[in-house]
């Protein structure tokens, strides 16, 4: 029984196929709010549930002289990693007290796989633009994992030095979210403009520009293996706003959590149709000197309770 | 076809736009209909960048001895079932360039197209209107 639990857990609620139900929802109101601001009316509810159906029936090529296993494969490394990320997250928010050994570390872990899915697929795929693309999403990795890992830092100061997913919640309940302090503030900035760039939105879309390098690492792809990038990309859509808001915002247990998380998710949409996309060295300059002071500067503040 | 297959691909047709040796007019028409007042991703028309991701081609200019092979190439490259779409004058006959050495004649010798829309640029409601009828053709 305990077998078929765990991989309903994984498979259905809360993973693979919830998860990719709501995300691929979520992906509708971010183009339906750009749409409007845009001024222009936007695409139907079911839009992207068309286009996943659509990929998933279509032919899918495997360019000439790619290695064709690890083309294959790439895709399935956010699904997998997302679907992971999705149980370890509801488990830890809705029992905290759980014996589930869910850190941080291993957090931290999983979200740098689907990075490392789109760099292997795109230095597979034998194109010159999807080379280009990967060894810019190389490059971004680095850049925003630096402030990522000191903000993750200060939040396990605050509570207290501990890197248990549930104890972090557990001391959020107990003595109000971390968000209510300088350093909280300061977290979730810097938080907010890693989810940003993992997300690959704009400012941050230099590995697919599409008007420098067509579509980047995915340039390649078509079918099923496109449909699974796009189903990732959904997937960390609606788990990475969950993610800040059990780190900083006292869990996602409440009702409350909802117009939370659709503040968040307004809020990246917003700051992707205002602004314009940085170059590579931009991108790392921001990332290392701008983000990287900002978010010690929240450690200092957290090391003396503020 | 399938008419799961059939209702996805009538729902979300992405396109990409060949500019095979255009004057740039047709070109520029085919930006207006994603512009606020066309705006066709109300049905899920999106331009995309790569003839991997495509579904329809969007094909504009004279087909001459020079761009022959690599608009060949392009419909190669693009994953089936996919719509071939000309836009403009130039691509239903030769247009103005009929006695040019270099023209090799209409895109239908050479690619299965759908729909032709006439026009010399075509407004945005004809193009509409051509991809209608060309989904509807499925």
């Amino acid at each position: 029984m305990n077998i078929v639990k765990i991989l309903f857990q994984y498979v259905v609620f809360p993973g693979f196929i919830f998860t990719g139900v709501v995300g691929l929802f979520l992906t509708w109101i971010d183009r339906k709010v750009t749409a409007r601001i845009h001024w222009r009316v936007g695409p139907k509810w079911f839009q992207p549930y068309a286009d996943f159906l659509k990929l998933l029936l279509k032919e899918t090529i495997v360019p000439e002289g790619s290695s064709k296993t690890l083309f294959l494969l790439a895709p399935l490394f956010g699904i997998i990693s997302m679907s992971i990320f999705a149980v370890m997250l509801f488990s830890m928010n809705f029992n905290p007290t759980t014996t589930f050994i869910g850190d941080l570390i291993v957090i931290v872990y999983l979200l740098a796989l689907p990075a490392i899915g789109i760099v292997l697929g795109g230095s597979a795929s034998k194109n010159v633009l999807a080379g280009v693309g990967a060894s810019r999403e190389m490059t971004q990795y680095l850049a925003y994992e630096l402030p990522f890992l000191i903000a993750i830092a200060t939040i396990i100061l605050k509570a207290g030095g501990s890197i248990k997913f549930g104890e972090i919640i557990l001391a959020q309940q107990a003595g109000g979210p971390f968000l209510y302090s300088i350093s909280g503030v300061i977290t979730a900035v810097v938080i907010l403009l890693t989810i940003q760039a993992k997300l690959s939105y704009v400012p941050f879309d230099i590995p697919e520009a599409e008007q420098e390098i067509m579509a980047g690492p995915y340039i390649e792809y078509s079918g099923v293996a496109l449909a699974l990038y796009k189903l990732g990309r959904a997937m960390m859509l609606f788990l990475l706003p969950l993610f800040l808001i059990s780190l900083l915002w006292g869990g996602f247990a409440d009702w409350w959590a909802i117009p939370k998380f659709l503040l968040i998710i307004v809020l990246i949409v917003l700051i992707k149709n205002t602004n314009p996309r940085l170059r590579i060295d931009q991108a790392l300059k921001f990332f290392w000197l701008g983000l990287g002071v900002l978010s010690i500067i929240g450690l200092v503040f957290a090391y003396y309770g503020l | 076809m399938g008419n799961a297959k059939l209702w996805g691909l009538k729902k979300s047709p992405w396109v990409f736009h060949v500019a095979a040796a255009s004057c740039n007019n047709c070109d520029i028409e085919i930006l207006d209909l994603i512009t606020p007042r066309w705006d066709v991703e109300r049905f899920g028309i999106v331009l995309v960048g790569s003839p991997r991701h495509a579904d329809a081609l969007l094909v504009t200019g004279v087909l001459n001895r020079k761009n022959l092979p690599r608009v060949l190439r392009v419909y190669e490259q693009t994953p089936k079932p996919c719509l071939v779409i000309g836009i403009g004058s130039c691509t239903c006959h030769t247009h103005m360039f009929e006695s040019s050495y270099n023209v090799v004649g209409p895109y239908d010798k050479y690619l299965p197209v759908d729909v032709y829309i006439p026009g010399c640029p075509p407004k945005p409601e004809a193009m509409i209107l051509g991809i209608v009828k060309a989904l509807k053709r499925l």
